[in-house]
Formats: C-alpha cells, structure tokens, sequence
C-alpha cells in the first residue's frame, strides 16, 4: 500500500508495508541515511526524529501511524533555530567523536530546547537518557545544550 | 562498474611509490607492540611529471589547482585521528588544516602498514606514536622540494625562501607562489633523503586544540558511514547465525518469509541464513518469518562459568614467565605479611553503535566492498579469498566507522557479507541486528588472575607473584608476536610496572576457551592487568595500614613522570578530604600504551548497593600532546567507556548462547549516570604516548578502589556486584 509521508516539508510517496518502521522508509527507501541504526527496540535513541515537533524513535514508528504529521530529521533540523542552536554548541565544543549517535542525540537536545529554553540538569537527563553514546561524549553533550540554551536566551534579550 | 578503475585516486601514487625504495622508521617508543619496523616511503626521485599533480609520497597529493589531499593510513572511528594526522603532515608541510582534504588509504600493506603493527591496521592506540615522525617527515619533504622548485623558478636560494599556509614566499622581494603552481615543478626534483623537521618551538599546530575535520559533517547527518553507502540497486539483508558458535543449519522453512512485501531473496548458508530484500525493514520482517531448525554443534552445552573454572584451574600449573625480577621465593619466606587474592574479569561485547555491516558487489571478475574497518588490507584479503578472486580484482573502499573500540580489526563481518553477496545478483549491504552484533562478536577475553604480595616490617612490597590466564588476541590475529608462550598485549600492564618492586615474577597461561572467539577491546590487556595491579596495590596499601596515594608514590622514586601524574590527579581531587559516610575515594595509576595516567574516581554507594560515580579526576602524561582536545576527549569517553563495563559489562554463555542481545540486557552508562570529569594534562616534550585506550584502563580500579574506601569491600570480580554492596539493615 502506498503512504504518504511529509519530511523536512517534502512530500514523499512510499510504498510498503504499513507495520515497516520509518527508519527504514527514511534510510533505505528515500535515502536519507542521516537517522541511525542502533538497535531497532528504542533502546538506544539513535534513531531519533521529530514528529511535529516531538521527539520520536523511528525504528518502532510504524508508516501506518504517521498520518499527516511533519516529519523532521537531522538534515533539515538545522533550519529551524532550536536544531541551528544545537548544531553550532556542538560544534563548538566539540561534541562529537565516532559521531554516529549525534543525529539521534542532537535531534532529541533540539526537541527539548524547543520546548523549554532553559533546561535544568534533571531535564537534560530526562531529555537525553534515551540516547547511548558509546563514545563516551555525554559531558560535552551537557556543556552544549546549556551553551545553545544560553545562546538562545541571548538571542530572546536582544 | 570495473573494479580495476576504481583503483585511480591514491591508487595512482600508490603504484608509483611502490617502485621506490623505502625508508626505514626507527620509532623505538615505549609501550604497545613492537614489532618489525619498516615504513615504505619515498626516497627516489618523485613522480614522473606527466600530469601537473605533485605526489612525494603516499600520504600527500598537491594538484595543480591547488587542492591538497591527504591520504589518511589509519581511520576515523571517532578517535580524532582525521585531525591528528592531518596536524602532523600539515605542521611540516605548512598549510592550514582548512586547506587540506582527507580521503581514505587504499587497501596497500606496504605503504600504508603501520609501522608499530607491521600491518596496516588502526589499533593499540599506535597511530600517532607510528606516525610521529614518518609522518611530519612526509610534510617536511614535501614543504623542502616545493621551496627548492620556487626558488628554481626564482632563481634565488632556497634558504631565503619560506613556505606558509600553502605558499611559498621570498621576503626579500615580496614574491609569492601557491603550492598548486608549483606542484608541476616540484614533481620533477629528486626527493631529498633528509628533509629538515620543524623544531618544537616554531610548531603552529601541534599542540593547539584545532577544531575536529570530521565534526561538520557528524553534526548535519551528512557523514557517511559504511552502513550509509547505497550503491545503485543495492539490497538490502539481515541475517541470523547459529546461536551457537559452531553450529549449523540442519533446516529452513522460507515460505512465510518470502511471502513478505519487498522480500527478494533467502541466502542459505552452512551456519547462517539472511533475508535479501528492498529494505531493511522487509528483511527483518522476512528474518522473523523464517523458521529455521540449528544443529548447535561442538558447544551445545558449553557455558561460561565451565570456562571460567578452567581458567581457575590453568592458574595452578606454572606457567611462561613473562618477567622476573630479583628472587621472589626467598623474599616471599622472609616477608613479614603476606597478602593473596584472586581476581576475574568477564568477557566483555563491544557493542559500537553503528552495528556489524558490509556492503558487496560480487561480479565474475572483480569484487567491491564498502565497509568500515580498522584493518583494510585483510578486508580486501578476505574478500579475496572467500570469493576465490586475486587480490587485485578486490576494491575496498573504507569508510568512517561508528565506533570501532577494536571490534573492526576483525573482518569476520566481510567474510560473511562476501559469502552472502555470491548468491546475489547486484551490490547487497548487509546489516546486522543489535541482536546477532552482540550474540556473534569476538569478545574481550575473560581472564582468572592469582596474586601474591610479601611485605617488609615496614609496609614495602618486597615480593610481588602474579599469574593470569586468559585468551591470547594476538596469538589469533598477528602469530608471529606471540613467542614462547607470550604476546606483547597480554601481558602489557602486567609487566614492566614503574614501582619499585624489587622481587616480581609475573606469568601468562594461555587458554583458548572452547566456543567462544575473543578480539582486542578498548584497552585489552591493560583492561585486565591494570584493574588487578591498581586492585592488589590497593590491598598492600590497606595491609601496610597506609594511605593509597602516599603508598604508591613511596615505589615511584625512580619514576618521575609516574609521581608527577600521581601527585597531581590526588592534589586535584582533593585527596584526603572528608567525604560524607558510604562514599569514597579511589585511585589508580598505570604507564601503558607510552602514556602515564593516574586517575581518582569519587564514588557513592548508596543503601540498595547501587553505585554511582559522581566525580573523576585525570593526570596525564602522554609525552607531546598533538592535539590537546582530543586528548581531553579521549579520555573523558574512554572513562565512561570503563565505566560502563565495570557498572553493567559482562558477556556469558548458557548452552552455547550467548545470553545478552542488546541494550536491555547488554547495559551502557547513560547521560543521567555520566559523572563530572576533569582533565590536566602534563606538558612534555618526550615522543607522543597513545591516547585512545589508557583511560579506559585506568578508570576501573579507581571505581573499585573507591568502593572500599566507601564501603570496606574489596571487590575482585567484574562486574561490581551490587547486590553484595547492600548495606546490612
């Protein structure tokens, strides 16, 4: 059967099997690969994508549950300014290592920098607990959020 | 496409360069493997001028147009060597680090072999002690036949000349040259047998914190990994293996699988059946509707603690002595307190987040793999041989690997893929689950440790016993450094300690546990010896009634480096301070893979007997730092790394299964467990220690060390165990 599904505000038509998880739809059938493969369960957050606007594991959102909802991943999560935020604390602290959770983490930071500006550290853990980095990067990933946070309350003064 | 066209690229310099004679690298650094030292590099003249492109070596490529590639030996799993490298080539060659391109080496054991390894292979956190000086020499040479061609040009003497950011300059007249215009010229000079290297002083970019090459594009999701390559009308499959090492398949039952939407094909193989189909998502649906029968083999019925008892037993019966010093026997009769323990560390997954993967495109006269992997040549060799094709007929084009942590120097991965890819008809990547990742990796080794220490009337260890027994990785994966019952990696961290210990004797029984395979783990040996030496140290210190810190730093008289890291990790810790009740210091000191590193973990037990690790404080001491950001990277990620295995790490087997699949059961510290971690760094000027592993290590018994202190329990067997931790109500 085919679906329509709406990603970073362009609409695709995909035909598959509506139980198919959108990561897959996302990575092997439009070739977005930037949401990741960790470990298919939502164990491990890797694949994190907003669906409006909310954080969601695409490896156990099926294609039938979509609907009509707003899609966004991490190749267009930098034009909104939340995502823009959190890309430039990440780049300048230097978060990243093997870099293969990054999409996942920095989708699900976004998400929660979008829904509250000033996040304490019990909001970071709630917010990112459900990302792994087997890297090791959670200091650096606390340091930028606070940063892009920061950031951001600057920008909401000027 | 033909796999021989694929070889253009660095492939070109590489059969040029592979007619010339070599240079050899005389890096005789402490720590790590050391092995035959042989780094084929250019000395002959360079690259006969029939394009405009200036090739010195196989690591540095100037085209006309100015654009500088550099082809990187070793790969990017997250390490930072995609910037160190560059760092390294670029300080000699003077050009800005935005200047340069980075591309992958091809598979080339005789270029690109690393020169600590003698293989080409990104492991033993070696690449930049191998690359040290090979590598600036590189840059060096370039930079001196680019300034000889502008002088040339010129006409003036090269000695007034210098180069800067990818030019070259004569001050005298105000004139300037880009490299790319040279590049033509450059080509035609003899390449000079000793091309002067920078002094450290004059160093613009080692030692400077410089921003990660690879991050942008980490950050926007465009980084490709090799589970990211989409060859056209690639497949996609996932696969199941015998669930018990050693098995077969006796019989499948395809017809509900193929009945899957976008399910093309089912890949039988003697002890694996995959699932090829449009995406990933039909293959795993596919994969569930198979119904497949195992034979499970020699090891139906092998589990881990039957393994775990005859490391035990191998532990009674002598073994090769790896190190003796003094006359252990005779001290051990005069000691006044004798201490003895026995200690256990458990395999261990490693459980990288880009799971196994490998994409094959097998044709009648060529095969293509993509694939990341820390060992590129024996990916194209297996590729080789499992497809029955010569060595040239194989391309590999690696790629940046989600987490490597050792995992990738095994190419099992492509073995299997190249099996699978045989029975297709066009380029299939094949994935696996989180489930057959961790049931099917070759796990850190377990090992089973006994331990004696006689002390003097005064507290002195004046007798030092140590037996383990384990697995030996190298004596699979490089047997010509396994020796008289020995390797190198074994045995490191275990040996050649910096105390004073004036009577030791140390011995490695090699066991090779039925049914279960074992590879090198972030860290490896040193994961092991380091958490039983620092533990043990711990116990002397405790039966001589003296302070950690204070008694460890009493054996390090002749060992400066080791006392200054030590000194410092305890003065930045606070060592000594009052902490509340059922929290505790710990602390740990190790000189491994050439860097020395001591650290002290702040714990708190709390009265379920779970433990948390609120603070770390690191010293180190790794020699020239390259960059001092990755360093602090580095070990503030190898910290939670062994963190995680000494909290939730262990991987065992019940009826030949391994009973862990993913991130329920196979557990990792998340951002709400990640404790505050502080980095000081040593400047030094000695030759660069590795960085990538030695956190690891060190954290592990600093954690243990800090529950006794919390809670009066000695903890010998990994990983902690709670549950004996609980406090009595």
């Amino acid at each position: 059967m085919a679906f329509t599904i709406i990603v970073n505000g362009n609409t695709h038509s995909v035909d598959a099997d509506g139980d198919t998880p959108l990561l897959w739809v996302l990575r092997d059938v439009l070739g977005m690969t930037g949401a990741k493969f960790g470990c298919g369960m939502a164990l491990c957050g890797a694949c994190t994508v907003h669906i409006d606007g909310a954080p969601a594991r695409s490896c156990v959102t099926s294609l039938d549950s979509i609907g009509a909802s707003k899609i966004a991943t991490i190749e267009g999560i930098g034009a909104t300014e939340p995502g823009a935020r959190i890309q430039k604390a990440w780049l300048d602290l230097e978060v990243v290592q093997c870099g293969y959770c990054q999409p996942g983490q920095i989708m699900s930071a976004s998400a929660l920098l979008a829904s509250n500006p000033n996040p304490a550290d019990s909001d970071i853990d709630d917010a990112m607990s459900g990302n792994i980095c087997r890297c090791g990067t959670y200091v650096r990933i606390r340091e930028a959020i606070k940063q892009a946070a920061q950031s951001t309350r600057q920008g909401a003064q000027k | 496409m033909n796999p021989a066209s694929q070889a253009s690229g660095p492939g070109r310099s590489t059969d040029t360069l592979s007619r010339r004679t070599f240079l050899q690298a005389g890096a005789a650094i402490g720590g790590g493997l050391l092995l035959s030292i042989s780094l084929p590099f250019a000395k002959g003249e360079a690259e006969a001028a029939e394009t405009d492109r200036f090739v010195p070596n196989a690591f540095i490529r100037i085209d006309g147009d100015g654009q500088i590639i550099l082809t990187m030996p070793y790969v990017e799993m997250g390490q930072g060597t995609y910037t160190a490298i560059p760092m390294l080539i670029a300080e000699e060659l003077e050009v800005d680090l935005q200047q340069v391109r980075v591309e992958h080496a091809p598979p080339n054991e005789k270029l690109y072999a690393n020169p600590l390894l003698g293989v080409q292979a990104t492991g033993n956190s070696n690449a930049i002690r191998g690359a040290w000086q090979p590598l600036r020499q590189a840059g060096a040479t370039a930079r001196t036949m680019l300034v000889a061609a502008a002088a040339k040009r010129w006409n003036v003497d090269p000695e007034s000349c210098r180069a800067k950011s990818g030019q070259v300059l004569h001050p005298a007249t105000g004139r300037a040259i880009g490299y790319g215009d040279l590049a033509a010229e450059a080509a035609r000079l003899p390449v000079p047998e000793h091309a002067v290297l920078k002094r450290p002083e004059d160093f613009k970019l080692i030692g400077t914190p410089a921003k990660r090459l690879d991050a942008p594009a980490k950050v926007n999701g465009t980084a490709v990994y090799g589970i990211d390559v989409r060859p056209p009308g690639v497949k996609i499959a996932t696969l199941a293996q015998s669930p018990a090492f050693g098995g077969r398949v006796k019989s499948v039952d395809d017809a509900a699988a193929k009945a899957v939407k976008g399910v093309r094909q089912i890949v039988r193989l003697d002890d694996a059946v995959a699932v090829v189909a449009d995406h990933m998502g039909a293959a795993k649906k596919g994969l569930a509707a198979l119904a497949i029968e195992w034979d499970d083999g020699p090891n139906a019925k092998l589990d881990t603690d039957h393994i775990a008892r005859e490391l035990e037993k191998a532990t009674l019966n002598a073994g090769p002595v790896a190190q003796t010093v003094g006359d252990v026997e005779s001290a051990m009769a005069r000691a006044v307190t004798k201490v003895e323990a026995a200690y256990e560390v458990p395999f261990l997954a490693h459980a990288a987040m880009e799971p196994m993967n490998c994409t094959v495109h097998v044709r009648k006269d060529g095969c293509e793999v993509w694939v990341g992997t820390q060992a590129v040549a024996r990916a194209q060799a297996t590729a080789a041989r499992t497809a029955g094709l010569p060595l040239d007929r194989v391309v590999v084009h690696n790629h940046l690997i989600g987490g490597g942590f050792g995992r990738r120097l095994d190419v099992d991965g492509v073995t299997r893929a190249v099996q699978i890819a045989m029975q297709v008809d066009g380029p299939v990547k094949v994935v696996w689950t989180r489930e057959e990742d961790i049931q099917h990796d070759m796990y850190r080794p377990y090992w089973f440790d006994r331990i004696s220490g006689g002390l003097d009337e005064k507290g002195k260890p004046v007798a030092w016993r140590h037996r383990f027994a384990g697995s030996s990785v190298i004596a699979r994966w490089l047997p010509p450094a396994f020796k008289n019952g020995l390797d190198p990696d074994s045995t490191e961290g275990a040996i050649d300690l910096a105390y004073d210990l004036p009577n030791m004797h140390v011995e490695f029984v090699r066991v090779e546990p039925p049914g279960i395979q074992t590879a090198f783990w972030r860290s490896v040996g040193p994961s092991h010896n380091v958490f039983v030496i620092e533990s043990f140290m711990d116990e002397l210190a405790a039966a001589a009634n003296q302070d950690a810190v204070a008694y460890r730093l009493s054996l390090l008289d002749h060992a400066p480096r080791a006392k200054a890291v030590l000194k410092l990790a305890a003065e930045k810790a606070g060592w000594g301070q009052r902490l509340p009740e059922r929290a505790g210091r710990g602390v740990s000191f190790q000189f491994v893979f050439g860097t020395y590193l001591a650290q002290v973990a702040e714990v708190e037990v709390s009265k379920d007997g779970s433990v948390r690790v609120r603070r770390v404080v690191c010293a180190v001491d790794c020699g020239t730092v390259i960059n001092t950001d990755t360093v602090r990277a580095q070990i503030q990620g190898a910290i939670i790394f062994g963190i995680t295995a000494a909290l939730h790490g262990e991987i065992t087997l019940k009826n030949g299964r391994v009973e862990q699949a993913n991130f329920d059961t196979y557990q990792m510290l998340r951002i709400n467990e990640a404790p505050a971690i502080e980095v000081h760094i040593v400047q030094n000027p000695e030759p660069p220690g590795g960085m990538g592993e030695a956190g690891t290590s060190a954290i592990v018994p600093a954690v243990t060390n800090a529950i006794f202190a919390a809670t009066g329990r000695r903890l010998r067997k990994l990983p902690i165990d709670s549950a004996a931790l609980r406090q009595p109500v």
